[in-house]
């Protein structure tokens, strides 16, 4: 067979794939291999029993109630702040949009500093708090603000795009029809967003399961009561206790796999509605 | 007199039968300022409260500068390293046909998906001593677990999706009909990469060079476990921070964070500007 003249050699391609491959097997797939190998090194009942242990489900328990509340109110959010931008023209919303993205771009230490700075004993609102005995940091409401600052962009930054590129033409046919704003949004621009949503919705909801830093700041690591999943996984592992941490870290571990398989299916099955959708 | 009231207006927001634009753009604003803007001001206002020679000491205490050095320096050879195997990946995975195709695109992403904690757990058991790598790189005197190197592969893992990820669309996209123009001009193969498809993707790339060093910076979760945190040899700018916040000192690491900050937003302006400059220059663009 004849190569096409813009494409590359048989050699020069072998080796362009087994060099991308292999640093992307080395690199990304090795690790995640090596999640279930060494949590499965004393079999499956020593997993079964790491996964089991009260302290374990507390900490899924609480993983699930924070993500359970940071996720929601960013998805609120980002439908607000889209619908603002995409569908209005105004002054300075290239700067909002800039606002917006801020969280992606501050080291999750800092996400978390910032919130022990405004909340922790020492400060103002802190003080105040503490007179009223409301606990912020070192509590599970520090975590979910910590969560929700580094999960803030995601759903908003996959939004905005999709409904900029879709215009308003839509939506002022509708209300022109007689529909009102609530109408309109739930009958004519969610059923148009709604893989874009759920797009951003899936990797909020990853991060929001699986941050390490922001949370680890603010928790204060009490057992039980302040640990996340990726936080008990960080103890048991600096216990020496390695399959039970490699145990919990492939639950989340299998959360991340089954996040990407979900977002390429969304890709892969809806890919002509999506395309119809940028219109 | 309305009038200029009415173009003023008109100029701040273009009328438009579609409602909630004030119900929107307040909550946004409301939730943007609690949530982002009042908590990373309080950060330098709290930084305001040193006097200059405190904060100049917090920042350039011995042990922050080599942090500074390990954090900047590593973060850059591991976007650079990225920028090269993240294009070849890019490329095969835009022009070339294999099975499980879609499966490795998907799986690219692994690193924004998996847990920071979880990563580096993975990497330090697979580079340790005894580990699945590092048992056959022992012998050969090459130790990464614990060291510098170990860093490196930790910012390699989180860095490499945003290379791919930026370049790869553009690949995707881009007009074969100049590749051909090329070839039947006479040039080879490697002419018509170095002078016409690279000079297209060199934006990009930068811009995910810049995404990939941004997040190298800040990255704190995969690195603590491989660095060993030694300090003064494989201790980072976040560790730094985190140490001083347990240690109470909440005043020296608010003025080592601000200088991340500062950092940070010197990159994020840059690849803001990098976007604008590809949107602009249309030599390169996609079908449409």
């Amino acid at each position: 067979m004849r190569r096409s003249p813009t494409s590359e050699s048989l050699w020069m391609r072998a080796l362009l794939m087994a060099v991308g491959l292999g640093f992307m097997a080395v690199l990304v797939l090795l690790p995640m291999a090596a999640v279930f190998a060494e949590a499965f090194r004393h079999g499956w009942v020593a997993y079964r029993n790491a996964l089991e242990d009260p302290l374990a489900l507390a900490a899924v328990r609480l993983t699930l109630l924070v993500a359970a509340i940071a996720v929601p109110l960013n998805v609120v959010f980002g439908l607000a702040a889209s619908w603002a931008i995409a569908k209005f023209d105004f002054i300075g919303k290239r700067l909002l949009i800039t606002f917006i993205d801020l969280p992606f771009s501050v080291s999750p230490v800092i996400s978390g500093l910032i919130y022990v700075l405004l909340f922790g004993s020492g400060s103002l609102l802190g003080d105040w708090l503490s007179d009223h005995d409301v606990q912020i940091i070192f509590a599970v409401p520090g975590l979910v603000i910590a969560t929700m600052f580094v999960t803030f962009p995601f759903v908003a930054r996959e939004l905005i795009p999709l409904m900029e590129e879709q215009g308003t033409e839509e939506e002022e046919a509708a209300i022109m029809l007689g529909a009102n704003g609530w109408r309109t949004f739930f009958s004519v621009t969610l059923p148009n967003i709604k893989w874009g949503l759920l797009y951003g919705v899936l990797l909020c909801n990853a991060r929001a399961m699986g941050e390490f830093g922001a949370v680890s700041v603010v928790s204060g690591h009490i057992r039980g009561l302040t640990n996340t999943i990726p936080l008990h996984v960080e103890i048991l592992y600096n216990e020496y206790n390695f399959v039970a941490a490699f145990a919990v870290a492939s639950i989340l571990t299998l959360l991340a796999v089954v996040t990407l398989l979900l977002k390429s299916l969304i890709e892969f099955k809806f890919a002509p509605e999506i395309r119809a959708q940028k219109g | 007199m309305t009038s200029i009231l009415a173009t003023a207006l008109y100029k701040l927001k273009k009328p438009s039968i579609i409602p909630g634009f004030g119900l929107t753009l307040a909550f946004t604003l409301f939730y943007l300022g609690v949530i982002v803007i009042i908590p990373l001001s309080g950060l330098f206002v709290t930084a305001a409260t040193l006097n200059a020679a405190q904060f100049w000491q917090a920042v350039t205490s011995e042990r922050v500068l080599h942090a500074y050095k390990i954090s900047f320096g590593l973060s850059l050879a591991a976007a650079l390293i990225n920028c090269f195997f993240g294009l070849i990946l890019a490329w095969i995975l835009a022009r070339y046909r294999f099975p499980f195709k879609k499966i490795i695109d998907a799986m690219v992403d692994l690193p924004f998906a998996l847990p920071t904690a979880v990563a580096g757990i993975a990497l330090t058991a697979l580079y340790a001593p005894h580990g699945w790598v590092g048992r056959y790189l022992e012998p050969l005197g090459i130790k990464i677990a614990f060291t510098p190197l170990g860093i490196l592969i930790a910012l390699l893992f989180v860095g490499l999706p945003f290379i791919v990820r930026t370049v790869e669309p553009i690949l995707q996209d881009a007009d074969r009909e100049l590749e051909e123009a090329a070839i039947s001009l006479g040039a080879t193969r490697w002419q018509t990469f170095c002078r016409v498809i690279f000079p297209g993707i060199v934006p990009a790339l930068l811009t995910g060079f810049a995404m990939a060093f941004a997040r190298g910076l800040g990255e704190y979760g995969s690195v603590i476990f491989i660095a060993g945190n030694i300090p003064k040899l494989s201790e980072i700018v976040p560790l730094v921070i985190v140490i001083k916040l347990e240690q109470y000192d909440y005043a020296g690491a608010t003025a080592i964070a601000c200088v991340m900050l500062v950092a940070s937003f010197v990159l994020l302006f840059l690849i803001n500007w990098l976007q604008k400059y590809r949107s602009i220059t249309s030599g390169w663009k996609g079908k449409a």
